[in-house]
């Protein structure tokens, strides 16, 4: 059995920043990541970050790990870092959390309070032949190219323009893949004009109100036909058939819950956040008293906000164990929050923030 | 291999080139990466085949979440390649059906 003060569950955007935070008021903090190596999807990121400066603005992903690797780094032993080590089960009746170690090695772990920053995963649409080799999530397709440098294809469809499909089809791009085109069922682009109009300069058609109606191929993608589709996404016609060997899913993110299902917490469906996501307090912890959430497991939203989260959530948690934390930083971080979710772009996580948000768990 | 060999903003830093099996053809990739990386830039689609309609599966999330890239590794079903490092000499199969796990010795 092994035993820690804070145990923070995934080493990406949140869980390096909770660590971070709850290591410089001095609590000894393990993370548990699943991958090969700490920062999630930010080492995945190769474009400039907009939000505002606190969050680094304007550096790009994969050095905004970097920082927050440092600031690990720094905290010498207090935080120790496991990866390839993936949390597999919460026990409710003694807060026991099972962990493995590669696919064999099993252990277990006993903390005296817990940070879930388990992130997000993939969602896929329904198509036929949506499972053949070759159909890949927008973010495997970055882990293929930019963090090991594989080509991914040689000829890409791209579904969703929102943020993410804009950002990898230009990232495609810059690894010299081609882009087909990029299909979006929305009357309109859902992501900034900045990213769909650099894509747009190098030739790539984006089809609004289009969505794929099936892939082909016999034992690997080798093609898709993609529609026009009504507002209920019903296809109306005006078929076209693209030749491509990489399908890339940029459809949207769920957030990771398991654990918090299995540790008893507090649930609510809110489509704003993509899915069931926990309810929390204003220190991101959950209806369980030793449980903090941070980042997309709390629900889909973009990296700078879950850095944010994670130091909320590190520093709450430092705090419940009775080490000093500084004074103003839950007012200043929550001033950073209140920034990146203002106007109108942050409308739909405010409000999806406003149906899980408790004032006190008291009476609950 | 087929590896991204300029790239305007990224500099791949790659481990030691090492050789490995994959069903039997001798292959190369980079230790401490990904089996599931070493297989694509070595263009291997295919991953393993669904138990009851033995439909050709490869890669989804890349993440260690979806369960898409279960192989047999050295022995091993159910193995997430794309979390687990690659070695030198590892025997990677693809997986037919749900796999079998050796019991334990008496």
């Amino acid at each position: 059995m092994k035993t820690t003060d804070i145990l923070v569950i995934g080493g990406g955007a949140a869980g390096l920043s909770a660590a971070a935070e709850a290591a410089s008021a001095g609590a000894k903090v393990t993370i548990l990541e699943s991958d090969l190596q700490l920062g999630g999807q930010l080492i995945k990121q190769t474009h400039k970050f907009f939000g505002s400066k606190d969050e680094y603005a304007g550096t790009r992903g994969y050095k905004i790990a970097d920082i927050l690797l440092e600031e690990i780094r720094a905290a010498g032993d207090r935080v120790e870092v496991h990866t390839n080590t993936t949390v597999t089960g919460y026990y409710r009746e003694d807060g026991t959390i099972t962990a493995m170690r590669g696919e064999e090695e099993y252990f277990r772990v006993q903390a005296k309070k817990v940070v879930v920053a388990t992130g997000a995963q993939e969602r896929l649409i329904p198509f036929p032949n949506n499972d053949l080799p070759g159909v890949y999530g927008a973010g495997a397709v970055q882990t293929l190219m930019n963090v090991y440098g594989v080509l991914p294809g040689k000829r890409v469809l791209m579904v969703g323009a929102g943020n993410i499909g804009l950002i990898v089809s230009y990232q495609l791009m810059q690894a010299g893949v081609d882009v087909a085109a990029v299909v979006e069922a929305m009357p309109k682009i859902g992501g900034y004009w900045v990213h769909a109009a650099k894509i747009r300069r190098l030739g790539v058609p984006i089809y609004l109100q289009h969505s794929i109606k099936e892939a082909y191929g016999k034992d690997v993608i080798e093609g898709a036909t993609i529609q026009e589709v009504d507002n209920t996404c019903s296809g109306i016609g005006n078929e076209k058939r693209i030749d491509c060997d990489i399908i890339c899913m940029a459809v949207g993110l769920s957030p990771t819950t398991e654990l918090c299902w299995q540790a008893g917490c507090a649930m609510q469906y809110v489509p704003q956040l993509c899915g069931y996501v926990p309810k929390r307090d204003r220190t991101m912890r959950t209806s369980h008293p030793d449980l903090w959430i941070a980042g997309d497991a709390s629900g889909i939203e973009e990296a700078s906000a879950a850095m944010v989260e994670g130091r909320i959530a590190g520093l709450n948690a430092a705090a419940s164990l009775g080490l000093p934390v500084k004074a103003e930083g839950m007012k200043e971080y929550w001033q950073r929050l209140d920034h990146l979710r203002a106007g109108e772009v942050g409308e739909k996580i405010r409000s999806g923030i406003g149906q899980v948000l408790v004032d006190t768990w008291e009476g609950k | 291999m087929r590896m991204i060999d300029e790239h305007p903003i990224l500099e791949y830093r790659h481990g030691q080139r090492v050789k490995f099996s994959f069903d039997g053809r001798e292959m190369e990739g980079y230790e401490g990466e990904p089996i599931a990386m070493a297989l694509h830039a070595n263009g291997v689609r295919i991953y393993r085949e669904t138990p009851e309609m033995k439909r050709p599966r490869g890669f989804f999330c890349a993440i260690g979440k979806c369960s898409s890239c279960f192989m047999v590794v050295d022995g091993v079903p159910n193995v997430r390649t794309c979390v687990t490092p690659l070695t030198a000499g590892m025997n990677v199969q693809t997986q037919r059906g749900k796999g079998t796990v050796a019991l334990e010795e008496a």
